[in-house]
């Protein structure tokens, strides 16, 4: 072997001594090829899965948890719903509008190869600075390419979340979530069983594009970067849409044994996969798959990341009942090896080996890491800053009309209304409430899920950081009604080799794995994707929260606008002097430091718990999360959604900008109708949940007093400044 | 009254007017592949919306060449009652069953949201159980949507009444503002001069049930089962 090769190739000298010593021989160029992208990081999570374990993963609704495609949870029935969050952030930051659109393909093949129905799309977002034009032409070319994907192949993009902030200036975040439904019966797994069966390609062509795509998403990105182009690989979403149709058609028929999607590491990753999970092997002939290009290697073959294409394994003697199927979606099946019962991926070219690999040595026997954690400089001295002697500005109209118009804040319609957020004829709450809410048809349920992480927070204190976006994610699903079931997870940090990096890690998980515990919400899946830094400079640390929740009757559904004008406001939970990692701050004051807002999960849980069961009784009117900007902030967006104003009163005994903007946790803004104020105070009372009667909703005004301050805006005004913010910076 | 729904590829409103139709409605409906060429007995045609060959090359071009389409067109010209909802609407003046063209939004992006629409002509198949001048709100979902015909065919067809909605704002005003896509005099619909095909962008199937929303899309589809109740004759 080339002295060399493997390094270009992202293996270490250790490793490669390892693949000798497995192998008892040299590897071949295709073997090694093989091995270095099943050993890359985006494939292995060599460097996480010690720390992933700390995850939950049980629980009674959880029917498959981490392992496979995507996660499954019972919702009743004999129903169950399919989700996973995934990213594809590296490919983004080179082509947005392919890199964007491949992850949403990626995502939905997750879905359906487990023979679900995908019915909706989510969507966690990060980028730099609006100020800059190259952010600018990111963010339009994300949201393009995602539109362009999610509305051709018809499933509604239904929510969540976009932030921006200087650390994702070169290496923005594109995770893409999707949730399918599906009768029990009809689960589906990645298993290549019963030596004998025939392994099937279906769908697109291969050609060369995204060859080494997942080693590229396992290293940093740098000047040279743009010179990967060619791994970014290039979406169909018509292609995929008849894909889509096909395989549900052919689950639907029994002929399947096993079936797995080629995303990260194509036909490699794939039949690997399905060989490792089932304990068997394959033996496949490289010449026989349909190729788009000529003169292909079997390495080429092996390693390219053409999208639409997916793995079938069907049982014996259903071979042409596959192809009459695929036929009629215009699609090609073909038969290019059979299970073996050897435990030996056997790769050919016209018959002649070309490559021969123990599965479970490119899967089990991957080399883990636990890589150095140390606790990084800077987060002592950002969590000690002083902010007792921040100076209390007191114009507060004009610092509520700044948070409104800064862009993570501001209103997102400049991106959702791009996406097709209806089709399906599903979407009960769309883009722009806490949660999306989609009805299950047949049912009287709906299914509402969310996406959430607030990255300063993380950065400032990466355990509370991760315990509030599982808390944040939760309480959205409680204010649309529903009880929160499951997460799946998207890990988006820098370099793992880096020991400051990887403390953030774990910490970030530990308070995630603690906060899934207490709210009895386990992680079925999900996505880790680390090096994500540029020039050496790591991104925020964001592991996004993708959670679905249950609403059993959809007559429960709530929203956050205000419903009729009189109706009385109350905030559940407690205001404190928590200004620490805020956007106030850091907008305002242009500071990140403090620490963030301190968490309670026993008071979360019984706020929680509380709403919800006020929900269900249909004593609340509407509800909403207090995050981001405060209580000024949650009170705005419910008068833009409600069409009303609102008047308060604000008693807390704290300045007067604390009282405003500090992000303290737990909080629920909830509205009744005043003939029902009794029995909501009574509940609250009784459950022992702190809370405050702040006013009533009416009027054309936002009204905000305290002891000595008052803001009062006309909604005309905020409203401007809210929904133009975004439109008038991209039209610029 | 039996519907039939056209199945392209890449379709995928398809299943929305299905679920329509028979869950809302309760009226018999069946899917129509675009491969065959039977039109199994049906009273109206709904061509949905959708990337019918992934609208490559242009919106409905391919898609107007599919076997279905000969029945379908004959169909038409037959006097049967053809509706046509965003990419259906394209793929009806791609095949010449309307006139004019719809062209690229000028934002150049795909818009996603309710729009007001003026009831315009209550007297035909499709729009009789809604008021005169009625103001209702249909979301449209389209990224080329702009409605653009020569003089003389806009002339004819605001003379013949063929203009059956137009965009408009929440006081029924057909302002500039109100048009989502910049189609000429506002039009989000129109009819062929026989009054049995329809074609809009907006979707109806999509505020038809309480759940999401508004059934002010509901009406439009009551309003053929009327027709077809009282004799389904032609205008």
């Amino acid at each position: 072997m080339k002295e060399g090769l493997w390094q270009e190739m992202g293996l270490s000298d250790q490793e490669y001594a390892r693949i000798q010593e497995i192998l008892g021989r040299e590897p071949n160029e295709v073997e090694l090829g093989v091995f270095s992208v099943m050993w890359s990081e985006h494939c292995s999570y060599k460097n996480s899965k010690n720390v992933l374990r700390s995850f939950p993963t049980q629980g009674p609704r959880v029917i498959q948890g981490p392992g496979e495609n995507a996660g499954v949870v019972d919702i009743g029935d004999g129903q169950a719903v399919v989700f996973k969050i995934e990213s594809h952030n590296h490919p983004s930051a080179i082509e947005p509008y392919q890199g964007a659109a491949t992850g949403v393909g990626g995502i939905i093949r997750d879905i359906f190869t487990m023979g679900a129905r995908p019915i909706a799309l989510l969507n966690s977002l990060r980028f730099g600075s609006l100020q800059s034009k190259k952010s600018r032409f990111i963010f339009s070319g994300v949201v393009a390419g995602i539109a362009g994907y999610g509305n051709c192949i018809g499933i509604p993009t239904v929510g969540g979340e976009v932030y921006f902030h200087p650390s994702y200036e070169d290496n923005c975040l594109v995770n893409a979530m999707c949730i399918g439904i599906i009768d029990q019966k009809h689960i589906a797994k990645g298993i290549a069983a019963g030596p004998g069966n025939p392994v099937m390609v279906v769908g697109a062509k291969t050609g060369r594009d995204g060859i080494h795509g997942a080693t590229f998403a396992s290293e940093e990105l740098n000047e040279s970067s743009e010179d990967r182009r060619p791994a970014v690989q290039v979406g169909d979403p018509f292609m995929e849409k008849l894909l889509l149709e096909a395989c549900l058609e052919l689950i639907k028929t029994g002929y399947v044994v096993g079936m797995q999607d080629m995303g990260a590491a194509g036909l490699t990753s794939s039949s690997v996969e399905m060989a490792a999970r089932a304990d068997t092997g394959i033996e496949m002939d490289v010449a026989l798959v349909p190729r788009r290009e000529t003169g292909m290697t079997p390495y080429e073959i092996l390693l390219s990341e053409s999208q639409e294409r997916m793995l079938v394994v069907p049982h014996l003697g259903k071979e042409q009942e596959v192809q009459d199927i695929f036929a009629k979606w215009g699609l090609e099946a073909v038969v290019i090896g059979k299970v073996t019962d050897d435990g030996y991926m056997t790769f050919k070219e016209d018959g002649v080996v070309v490559g021969r690999i123990p599965a479970k040595a490119l899967t089990d026997m991957c080399p883990m890491y636990s890589p150095e954690a140390v606790e990084p400089a800077y987060l002592a001295r950002a969590q000690e800053y002083d902010l007792s002697t921040l100076p209390e500005l007191d114009d507060y109209s004009q610092i509520l009309l700044s948070l409104l118009g800064s862009p993570t804040i501001a209103s997102k319609e400049w991106v959702y209304q791009q996406y097709d957020y209806m089709v399906g004829v599903n979407t009960v709450v769309g883009p722009g409430s806490d949660a999306a809410v989609l009805r299950i048809k047949g049912t009287n349920k709906g299914i509402a899920a969310t996406t959430d992480c607030n990255s300063r927070y993380v950065y400032l204190d990466p355990y509370r950081g991760g315990q509030i976006a599982v808390a944040e994610a939760a309480r959205n699903l409680v204010c649309s009604g529903a009880e929160p079931l499951a997460v799946t997870d998207c890990l988006n940090f820098g370099n793992p080799e880096k020991p400051e990096i990887f403390w953030q890690f774990k910490e970030a998980v530990a308070g995630m794995a603690d906060a899934c515990r207490e709210l009895e919400t386990p992680v079925t899946g999900g996505n880790v994707s680390l090096y994500n830094e540029t020039k050496g400079e790591a991104v925020y640390p964001t592991p996004v929260v993708g959670m679905v929740g249950l609403i059993e009757d959809l007559t429960q559904v709530t929203t956050i606008g205000w419903k009729e004008a009189g109706d009385i406001i109350i905030q559940l939970g407690q205001t404190k002097d928590e200004l620490g990692g805020s956007s106030y701050l850091s907008h305002i004051h242009g500071l990140e430091a403090g620490r963030p807002p301190e968490i309670n999960m026993q008071l979360e849980k019984l706020v929680q718990a509380t709403t919800l069961q006020l929900i269900k009784e249909g004593l609340v009117a509407s509800a909403h999360d207090c995050a981001e900007g405060g209580l000024a902030i949650a009170l705005a967006e419910c008068c833009f959604a409600g069409g009303m104003g609102a008047e308060v009163t604000l008693t807390d005994s704290m300045r007067a900008s604390s009282i405003l903007f500090s992000e303290s946790q737990s909080r629920i803004i909830i509205s009744t109708p005043k003939a029902k104020l009794d029995i909501v105070l009574n509940k609250l009372n009784e459950g022992q949940i702190p809370y405050k009667v702040l006013g009533n909703a009416g009027g054309e005004e936002l009204s905000m007093a305290g002891s000595g301050w008052k803001v009062r805006l006309g909604l005309d005004t905020l409203e401007e400044k809210y929904r133009r913010a975004i439109p008038c910076i991209m039209n610029s | 009254m039996k519907f039939g729904v056209v199945v392209f590829p890449g379709s995928n409103c398809d299943a929305d007017c299905y679920h329509v139709i028979d869950k809302v409605l309760g009226e018999p409906v069946e899917y129509l592949w675009h491969g065959h060429d039977d039109l199994k007995n049906i009273d109206c045609i709904i061509l949905p919306g959708g990337f019918s060959y992934g609208d490559y090359l242009r919106t409905g071009a391919i898609a107007r060449f599919s076997p279905v389409m000969d029945k379908v067109i004959e169909f038409g010209k037959n006097g049967g009652l053809i509706l046509g909802i965003c990419n259906g609407f394209q793929i009806l003046t791609e095949s010449g069953l309307l006139p004019g063209a719809l062209i690229r939004n000028p934002s150049l992006r795909f818009q996603c949201y309710n729009t007001n629409l003026l009831v315009e002509n209550v007297n035909t198949p499709f729009t009789n159980a809604y008021t005169p001048k009625q103001i209702i709100q249909i979301p449209i979902a389209h990224g080329e949507g702009s409605f653009v015909a020569d003089p003389q065919t806009l002339e004819r067809l605001e003379k013949e009444e063929q203009i059956v909605f137009r965009y408009c704002n929440a006081a029924g005003e057909t302002t500039p503002e109100a048009n989502p896509n910049g189609s000429l005099h506002n039009i989000a619909g129109i009819i062929n001069d026989k009054g049995n095909i329809l074609g809009m962008m907006p979707h109806p199937e999509r505020c038809a049930e309480d759940i999401l929303g508004s059934v002010d899309g509901q009406h439009l589809f009551k309003s053929l089962v009327n027709w077809f109740q009282q004799g389904g004759g032609r205008r």
